[in-house]
């Protein structure tokens, strides 16, 4: 027979086990502070610092030794074109590499050795890219410190993201829609361009733009390769100038980007340089998060919408 | 069907099969082209490793022509470009271990917990608002925290303790550890996601509460995620750079005492390549030696990964 002193007994346990239970979540909710708090003050305080300083002059002015004069047109505009060769040269190559380890790799040691050094290449710093880059890119292949050196070190470094995101996107499809496809009579390759690439598109998106989010931000590749931080001009526009560019002589021109110009104006010792680095800083983590905002969405609407 | 009728592209018994089925037809061929092509794609990420080991080893081998490795393992002082110049890895390896070990201190609980409690404790809303705000955390630009090391949490930290240099390692290491807690709590959460409903179901018909069953169910049972997710979180740590440049100073420094400043591998190369240094001088190579030092580490953490994941993994 239970007495009631044992009754009294259980419930203080499990009184006391919900006391913990309540702690934990406190713990908890408490830990995801930690990282909501940082973000908020970090963010609050860059605009409190930048946002004074971004007006139209700070865009259309190239960085000056006066502080107050100092502007980040060299920079956007690099940012721009640096990813436009970056994008160019890693979505074709990854979203390739992605659909063949999906549906035309064999069993073998051979994909074996292909997917391990995928994931190894994932955990590989982005300093070693860029050391990567100096060697071959710069002087090797003689590129030089270019836009076209700088665009296809990120390239490589965001490789293994695209290169995940669509194995994912296309695991998604269900196993019925290749087996369709199949027994109509369609070759892998038909398969492939009329049903998985334009079903997994969305996922892929998804990947392409967390890949470019994350080169967008990257500082250490670049300036192992030995980007100049002072860039005081454009890189030449195709048929202007005295001789003409050529259509592609952009590619070859020195350049600086939005992270370097930031990284050149916090290690100086004057404030006012201190608060330009704050407005740059505000314009690059305000792009980077538009751009995860975008593929979360992205990815949301997905899942809310495709129902196989 | 009627056997007298005949198909309309009946061939005499014997003779080669139709154009359209020959293996040579042109579909086959385009078949096989574009299955080349994908496949030099796949392969090209082989090519990249390949590069990346042979310009490392290739310029550190003619570093270590020079400087012997006894020297570079064991020598205290790290002065590459000085007159007398004395090239002891040990002074940068320390800066990253000690920055590094900071980093964990603040992103493997906070982390873990935060793992635990998104997966175990949260309700499905407080899951889909937590989980996305994380992937933001860790898609801010290092650059962007190196700043806010160096400019906020900096000048707070010397209110506490009024001696700390403007430059040192703790707060470097504190903002990396920010940094890094996204890294551990994603992939812890997906490793404690996917042990079996059941397993929980079990402990809650025992009687356990949700907190024992996180800690001695749910925890044990997703252990060799947990376990790579926390490798990950210390390759990263290894491996950052620009939060150190800023934020850490730049002067090799022996030491493993956080409130100093120190260089670490990646600043050093980073303030390296700021220079001017000649392409082929041993200050150039000093930076391959010190990258291919960091690509072992990063190496040899991932390939403990990998074992731990097989060693360890629970099949269900």
């Amino acid at each position: 027979m239970m007495t009631a002193a044992d009754l009294a007994a259980i419930r203080a346990i499990i009184t006391r086990a919900k006391r913990w239970d309540l702690f934990f979540s406190l713990l908890g909710i408490l830990s995801l502070m930690v990282g909501v708090l940082t973000f908020t003050v970090l963010f609050v305080d860059m605009a409190i610092q930048g946002v004074p300083r971004l007006n139209l002059d700070f865009f259309t002015s190239f960085p000056s030794r006066k502080a107050a004069n100092a502007g980040i047109l060299s920079a956007w505009v690099g940012t721009v074109l640096v990813m436009l060769l970056t994008a160019l040269a890693a979505v074709p190559l990854g979203v390739a590499a992605g659909v063949y380890l999906e549906e035309y790799a064999p069993k073998n040691w051979m994909t074996d050795i292909i997917e391990i050094n995928i994931s190894n290449l994932a955990g590989i710093p982005s300093i070693v890219y860029g050391l990567l880059a100096l060697g071959l890119f710069v002087y090797y292949f003689g590129f030089g410190q270019s836009i076209l050196s700088a665009g296809l070190t990120l390239a490589l470094l965001i490789l293994p993201v695209i290169i995940v995101a669509t194995r994912e996107a296309i695991r998604a499809i269900p196993q019925s829609i290749h087996e369709g496809s199949y027994a109509c009579g369609a070759t892998t390759w038909q398969t492939v361009s009329d049903h998985i690439l334009p079903y997994s598109s969305a996922g892929i998106l998804t990947g392409v733009i967390i890949g470019m989010a994350r080169a967008i931000g990257e500082t250490a590749p670049i300036i192992t390769i030995g980007a100049l931080t002072f860039i005081a001009f454009l890189p030449p526009a195709p048929f202007t100038g005295e001789p003409p560019a050529g259509l592609f002589d952009w590619i070859f021109a020195p350049f600086t980007v939005m992270p370097i110009q930031m990284f050149n104006w916090t290690s100086r010792p004057e404030a006012a340089f201190a608060i330009n680095a704050a407005a740059a800083g505000f314009v690059l983590v305000f792009m980077t998060l538009a751009m995860n905002g975008l593929a979360i969405y992205v990815r949301y609407r997905l899942r809310k919408n495709i129902k196989w | 069907m009627s056997a007298t009728l005949s198909p309309p592209h009946s061939m005499p018994v014997g003779s080669h099969v139709s154009d359209r089925l020959s293996r040579k037809a042109s579909r086959h061929v385009k078949e096989r082209i574009i299955e080349a092509l994908l496949f030099s794609a796949a392969a090209f990420s082989v090519f990249v490793t390949g590069a990346i080991v042979y310009v490392l080893v290739k310029e550190s081998w003619v570093f270590f022509e020079t400087v012997p490795l006894s020297d570079f393992l064991f020598d205290t002082q790290w002065t590459p470009l000085f007159d007398d110049a004395h090239y002891g890895i040990m002074v940068l390896l320390s800066g990253t271990l000690t920055s590094s070990g900071v980093a964990l201190l603040v992103a493997i609980p906070l982390g873990t917990i935060i793992a635990l409690y998104l997966s175990e404790f949260a309700g499905f809303k407080v899951r889909e608002i937590a989980k996305p705000f994380l992937e933001l955390l860790g898609g801010v630009p290092t650059i962007v925290y190196g700043y806010f090391a160096l400019t906020m949490i900096t000048p707070l930290l010397q209110k506490i303790y009024p001696d700390l240099p403007g430059f040192n390692l703790l707060s470097a290491g504190l903002v990396m550890g920010i940094m890094i807690i996204p890294y551990v709590a994603s992939l812890s959460e997906d490793a404690m996601r996917a042990v079996p409903m059941a397993l929980r179901e079990g402990s809650y018909a025992m009687g356990a509460t949700r907190l024992q069953t996180a800690l001695w169910v749910v925890t044990p049972a997703a252990t060799s995620g947990i376990a790579s997710a926390y490798i990950l979180g210390i390759s990263r740590a290894v491996g950052e750079t620009m939060i150190l440049a800023v934020a850490a100073g730049m002067q090799p420094n022996l030491t493993f005492n956080p409130t100093e400043p120190g260089a670490t591998i990646t600043s050093y190369i980073v303030q390296v390549a700021l220079g001017d240094l000649p392409h082929g001088s041993i200050g150039y190579q000093t930076i391959f030696a010190a990258g291919l030092t960091l690509l072992l580490m990063t190496l040899a953490f991932n390939l403990l990964g990998y074992w731990l994941r097989k060693r360890f993994r629970e099949v269900y």
